[in-house]
């Protein structure tokens, strides 16, 4: 339909790459695995380690859920519990989030700018093998927490663990070491690949592509990877410090010697607001990649997008102590914190009608992935609404370290962050396997985790209200709480039934999926005029680019975007 | 629906330009060390900003002695040298640019002996620190934060002492030419940065703080 398309000399060049593929035995594949520095192969990596440390955690929220379920339970000791909120939390940011994103970043950066590979292929091997000695050396803890000789303890001090229940004193053995090296070696890497992704991007656009013209994506992975560099670091900082109180003795967080237990909490949120919007915008990248496509329309305000993601970033940096309004600060910083967090809802909003002004009178295509980013739209709403509410500090005074907490903050990282990869997967997967992943299982995974998602989440707001403080490992029955948790519970198998069905998806389409040529989605991103999977040198020439939307000008050579652009 | 399968060829493909270079040729287009570095520069500021704000909030609030007034010494003479050894850098570099490799080797061992100086200037005074005026890491908020700045600084001139020590074994060797000055210069990136933070460090720690 597209006009005189010929085939150009790339696929040529692709099979010459598959000669070599054909004597190698099970070892050899491995051994390659292990030691590439591809672009493409560390990209899938960094996601398969995230899916299976996404199930991990999945399990432990299960279990979490399964406790909680009931007034009285005792299907948990409190000491596991404490346990597996620690790990359930750390492990979906640190070993789920990080990686995922990066993942992605690996993947797509090189292709949709038109480069071979990273600037610094060798230190994203580094950065990727770190994040996996990372997460490993925290897993480790389930059997060394106490040292070789004691049994194992995972850390129990909750996934921003606050002093001075980390002090020497209150945590003994060594489970909060593991806690505290697993993360910063994973922290080391995220700040390696930053560098290189951003390197990349600044340096190795392919012609024609000024940063104006670059894809949304890259852009809000570019100025995700400034934010990793300022704002995971403090994190690092601080767990030095930590390290130096726990083995050499010293007074940060020591309380007893005038240390401060409120620094460490200003140090954290310093890292760990920033890191929702690390976490978020690759979000926002996919959604702004995958809504155009969906709706058959270029996207809506590309500038005004750049600037908003830039304006969120920017102003994120500043809202750390609104995590923190019930320490008692001066009514100075309450107000200062209040009112720039609520700052970030203008940006937001900004974005959010612009995806909408997209799809406005496009001609929507309703597959799987946009079935994930319409959802995200409208529960990314909600979570931005009730960030207002908790943003108001009187409000916060009431629910801080409530379980209306949890609800918001599971609405971003669920219902936009997990959403928005679920898109991504099945957005990319017939770009990075040659095939496409399964539309029916695509729409029950989609349908029964989006049910099971408003269960458990939306009725996570009303215990909160009520008073049901987080990180207690059981209630007692008439506090009105019992309900609301069991149908939170319910709500939760409806969401492992859907991430089942996904694995089974890509299990079964990896054989026997339709093959998907290089363009399934009649897309306008240059990722898509390669072949699937795309060659280890990508491109057998570098393209030049003349617009925001290269294979649109190429499908449609009498009406360019570079016209209007 | 051939746009499913074909692959799409470039228009500038027949633009005739013969090879088209490895590298990319976008609007504008640094030196990918210089940004990797400064990316790297970014997160350590990052870093020393936590460290800095640490020391300035525990400022004064120690529940017993010695206080910084008591013990601190100014590290003049330390100070003068490291800073200097921007300036030798800064000769090399330019050195390597015109291609005189005598001269790059001279000013790069200088570089070198005016950081191993200032490493043994601060290896001095920790000692008389701990051994004359009993002032540990775990003696009061001040051993904890003197050190542990004091201390990250000292580390990462340990660091960039390693890294100009591999480059003055290659440039012994002769492997190091007049090609290699933009690599070279990254490293000098570093060492800069090393040397700001120090004015940052001395400014807090023997100036504000004392």
């Amino acid at each position: 339909m597209n006009g005189t398309l010929t085939t150009g000399d790339i696929s040529g060049a692709t099979a010459l790459g598959s000669i070599a593929a054909t004597e190698k035995t099970v070892f050899d594949h491995i051994h390659s695995w292990l030691v590439t520095v591809d672009h493409k192969r560390l990209g899938l990596m960094y996601i398969i380690y995230a899916l299976v440390f996404f199930v991990v955690a999945g399990i432990e929220a299960s279990l979490i859920r399964i406790q909680l379920a009931a007034p009285n339970n005792h299907f948990l000791s409190p000491q596991v519990f404490n346990q597996l909120f620690t790990m359930h939390g750390t492990t979906m940011v640190f070993l789920v989030g990080m990686p995922m994103i990066f993942g992605f970043a690996n993947y797509l950066v090189p292709l949709m700018i038109g480069a071979r590979d990273l600037a610094f292929p060798r230190l994203n091997a580094f950065g990727f093998w770190l994040s996996v000695f990372g997460g490993l050396l925290l897993y480790f803890s389930f059997i060394g927490g106490e040292g070789m000789t004691g049994a194992g303890s995972a850390p129990d001090v909750g996934w921003f663990a606050y002093a001075p229940l980390t002090g020497k004193a209150f945590s003994k053995g060594h489970s909060t070491d593991y806690w505290i090296l697993g993360i910063m070696i994973g922290g080391f890497g995220s700040i390696a690949t930053a560098a290189n992704i951003i390197t990349t991007i600044l340096c190795m656009r392919c012609r024609g592509m000024t940063l104006a013209k670059m894809p949304l994506l890259a852009w809000l992975n570019l100025i995700m990877c400034g934010m990793v560099l300022i704002a995971v670091s403090p994190l690092t900082a601080a767990q030095i410090m930590l390290l130096l109180d726990r083995f050499a003795g010293s007074h940060f967080f020591d309380t007893q010697a005038g240390g401060s237990a409120t620094l460490w909490m200003h140090f954290f949120w310093i890292f760990g607001h920033p890191e929702v919007y690390v976490l978020i915008i690759p979000a926002f990248a996919f959604a702004s990649e995958i809504i155009p496509v969906f709706s058959r329309k270029a996207i809506f305000g590309y500038p005004v997008m750049v600037g908003a993601t830039l304006a969120i970033a920017f102003v994120s940096l500043s809202v750390w102590a609104h995590h923190m309004f019930t320490i008692g600060m001066s009514s100075t910083s309450n107000t200062f914190f209040a009112v720039s967090t609520m700052m970030v809802g203008i940006p937001t909003g900004i974005k959010i009608f612009n995806w909408l002004g997209t799809m406005w009178g496009g001609k929507l295509r309703f597959d799987t992935p946009m079935l994930f980013s319409t959802a995200f739209l409208f529960q990314f709403l909600i979570a931005g609404l009730t960030g207002i509410m908790l943003a108001a500090a009187p409000f916060n005074w009431q629910l801080n370290d409530s379980y209306f907490v949890i609800a918001h903050f599971h609405f971003v990282l669920v219902g936009a962050l997990i959403f928005m990869i679920f898109a991504a997967v099945y957005y990319w997967f017939p770009k990075a396997t040659g095939r496409l992943l399964s539309e029916r299982f695509g729409k029950w995974h989609f349908w029964l985790f989006l049910i099971g998602f408003h269960m458990t989440f939306v009725t996570m707001h009303i215990p909160g209200i009520l008073g049901m403080p987080r990180r207690i490992y059981t209630y007692e029955a008439g506090r009105g709480w019992g309900i609301w948790n069991l149908i939170c519970t319910i709500g939760v198998a409806f969401q492992v039934i859907g991430t089942l069905i996904f694995v089974i998806n890509i299990l079964l389409s990896l054989r026997k999926g339709r093959p998907a040529g290089n363009d399934p989605w009649d897309a306008w991103t240059l990722e898509w005029s390669t072949s699937s999977p795309p060659p280890e040198y990508n491109f057998a020439e570098i393209p030049a680019v003349k617009s925001r939307r290269p294979l649109w000008d190429i499908k449609h050579p009498s009406d360019p975007d570079w016209k209007y652009e | 629906m051939n746009a499913t399968t074909a692959t799409i060829p470039f228009e500038t493909r027949s633009a005739a330009t013969g090879a088209v270079p490895l590298e990319s040729s976008a609007d504008w287009s640094p030196s990918k060390g210089v940004v990797g570095m400064t990316c790297l520069i970014i997160a350590e500021s990052a870093i020393f900003t936590i460290f800095v704000v640490a020391y300035l909030y525990y400022l004064g609030k120690d529940l017993s002695g010695p206080t910084p007034r008591q013990v601190l010494d100014l590290p003049i003479l330390n100070s003068i040298c490291l800073l200097s050894s921007s300036a030798t850098i800064t000769f090399a570099l330019r050195s390597l640019r015109n291609g005189n490799t005598k001269k790059f080797n001279f000013w790069w061992l200088v570089t070198i002996a005016l950081g191993a100086y200032f490493l043994l200037g601060t290896g001095r005074e920790w000692h008389h620190l701990i051994h004359d005026k009993g002032l540990t890491i775990q003696t009061n908020l001040f051993g904890t934060t003197f050190y542990s700045l004091v201390g990250l600084h000292a580390s990462h001139v340990i660091i960039g002492l390693l890294a100009l020590s591999i480059v003055m074994a290659f440039a012994i060797t002769g492997a190091v030419k007049r090609e290699h000055a933009e690599r070279v210069h990254v490293l000098g990136l570093y060492w800069h940065f090393v040397d700001v933070v120090w004015v940052v460090v001395f400014t807090v720690v023997y100036i504000i703080g004392r």
